[in-house]
């Protein structure tokens, strides 16, 4: 058993992919509470197309990676937001097209420029191989960022999600503060795509929170116990893909619905009634 | 001459409205509008749907700014807003305390309640009587609960006039004159009150204001005196006749059953 639980930590690759599991897991656990109470999971799949669009080109233009994703996750961030505050018939046609755009973009210049092909395939559904050093400081500092806005701004975030209109007439620029979700949630995609993979994303996004949902009625706990959810799932989720050998963002979606079984089945279903505030879509 | 220094006393209404127009696109839904709203008002709002209620509401909170006219809030001016309960979502994980606190500016890094804001919603909670609820989930309470968290929700801001859209939309009789009752104690400890409602009978006819708008202002006054055939007929486009019961204006149909509701364009729910 420690053999198995230490085997991994000899390589540099895979205690920074444990770290980045863990870690993208709580990140996408937290920020899915917002996402699935605001309705907003599309969004986050969508986003995570286009960001993978973005990043092939960055590759195919040799430019910084996370500079050129960054800026095109964001700015695709805040269209999709602005697209979907105006909620005219067709928005989320509208962001559908945009961004399956960008995903088939991306996968034809990768296709076109990369010299290994099955790069496509850990990029969609997410690999432990080759995370840096880098990219774990990425999935921390992010981390750290949106733990410290969410704390500072908690209560507008927590007002906007729950009733925007009110929270508009009562002073709160409730447009700013959608953008900064989407900032952070292109930020948080963006920090995740390399061991969660582009289609998994939403997963982690959607799963943690519906969890912490069926436990509790309270916005703060949900908070947390979706985060620790999530970073538990992606830890157990990790040495699954390890031993397993199987994508890491696959194992990850398994493992957190293995933990949404349970609780299902331990609320013995009246949980799963509390989470009719929440939408897919 | 006398050496003190007079405090300026705000004086004048809380907000005046002069030939204020509103239009979402090309035809207007506020006409011309003039109204004072002053300092212990408890003011009722009738007119069918789309008779420009919310849209005058949502003018006087700000939100809409008139097309052409003016309006004058009186400097420092506080105002809360409480929404109708039916367009919450019941399903939302947050706690009535929760729900409550959400509206304050949070002034430290830290999410949670002060000293200070702990004491406040407790004093607010306590006001309307729900203090021993605050850790249920906003779905486990009754009607009247659930109107009186929001309630609570506003008092948090220490505003001088509190506005409700439909407060008694969606409720039962009971939750009704629950929701009544508690208005008319807010208004007695001084705050200024402005609704929007549907109910005649339940609602307008017990306020000391009443205003008839169907883009206009039809009638304005005490009910007995706004609450008239011609002014209703006007207003809403139907013919009704006005009884009087317990000394209030009843609003009746003409086979004379008493009018519940006024729904779109005027169809009248009787009871």
């Amino acid at each position: 058993m420690l053999h198995w639980l230490a085997e991994p930590f000899q390589f540099a690759f895979l205690r920074h992919a444990l770290v980045v599991c863990t870690v993208a897991g709580a990140l996408c656990g937290v920020l899915g509470v917002y996402v699935t109470l605001r309705g907003m999971s599309y969004i986050g799949h969508g986003l995570s197309h286009a960001i993978f669009g973005g990043a092939a080109i960055c590759a195919a233009l040799s430019v910084n990676f996370f500079v050129g994703a960054g800026l095109w996750g964001l700015g695709s961030g805040l269209a999709v937001g602005a697209v979907s505050r105006r909620r005219i018939i067709g928005a989320d046609a509208a962001i559908g097209v945009v961004t399956t755009a960008s995903f088939a973009f991306g996968i034809a210049l990768l296709g076109l420029y990369t010299r290994v092909k099955q790069s496509i395939d850990a990029t969609i559904f997410g690999s432990v191989l080759g995370v840096t050093n880098g990219d774990m400081w990425l999935v921390i500092g992010v981390t750290i960022v949106t733990g410290l806005v969410i704390a500072l701004r908690y209560r507008v975030l927590l007002f906007t999600t729950f009733d925007p209109d009110v929270a508009e007439v009562s002073g709160v620029r409730t447009a700013r503060v959608e953008g900064l979700l989407m900032i952070l949630l292109s930020a948080a995609i963006l920090a995740s795509m390399k061991v969660l993979g582009v289609t998994l994303i939403a997963a982690a996004l959607v799963i943690p929170p519906t969890i912490a949902r069926m436990l509790t009625n309270s916005f703060a706990r949900m908070l947390w116990l979706s985060g620790v959810i999530g970073a538990l799932c992606g830890l157990v989720g990790m040495y699954a893909s390890y031993h397993l050998d199987i994508s890491s963002g696959a194992t990850i979606v398994l493992v957190s619905f293995a933990a949404f079984l349970v609780v299902f089945l331990a609320t013995k279903g009246a949980g799963l009634k509390k989470t009719a505030g929440l939408h897919a879509h | 001459m006398s050496p003190e220094v007079q405090l300026p006393v705000p004086t004048g209404p809380l907000v005046r409205l002069r030939h204020v127009q509103y239009s979402y696109d090309i035809d207007p839904v506020l006409v011309d509008i003039d109204l004072n709203i002053e300092g212990g008002a408890f003011m009722g709002l009738v007119g069918p749907s789309g008779s420009g209620k919310t849209s005058l509401l949502r003018v006087l909170l700000g939100v809409l700014h008139p097309t052409s006219g003016t309006i004058e809030r009186r400097p420092g001016l506080r105002f809360a807003y409480v929404p109708q309960v039916e367009t919450i979502n019941w399903n939302f994980p947050v706690t009535v305390r929760e729900a409550v606190l959400m509206a304050r500016p949070q002034r430290r890094w830290r999410p949670g309640a002060t000293t200070e804001e702990s004491r406040a919603v407790g004093e607010a909670l306590g006001r309307l009587g729900i203090d021993d609820l605050a850790d249920r989930h906003i779905r486990q309470l009754s009607g009247g609960q659930q109107q009186r968290v929001f309630l609570a929700r506003a008092l948090l801001a220490e505003p001088d006039l509190l506005l409700l859209d439909e407060p008694t939309s969606g409720v039962d009789v009971r939750t009704r004159h629950e929701v009544l009752h508690l208005l008319a104690e807010l208004h007695a400890s001084g705050l200024a009150i402005v609704l929007t409602t549907h109910d005649l009978n339940g609602i307008a006819a017990h306020l000391p204001t009443v205003v008839c708008l169907n883009r206009e202002i039809l009638g304005m006054g005490a009910p007995r005196d706004v609450l008239r055939p011609d002014v209703l007929e006007q207003t809403y486009g139907a013919p009704m006749d006005v009884l009087e019961h317990a000394g209030l204006p009843l609003v009746v149909d003409r086979r004379g059953a008493p009018i519940e509701s006024i729904g779109a364009r005027g169809r009248l729910r009787s009871a």
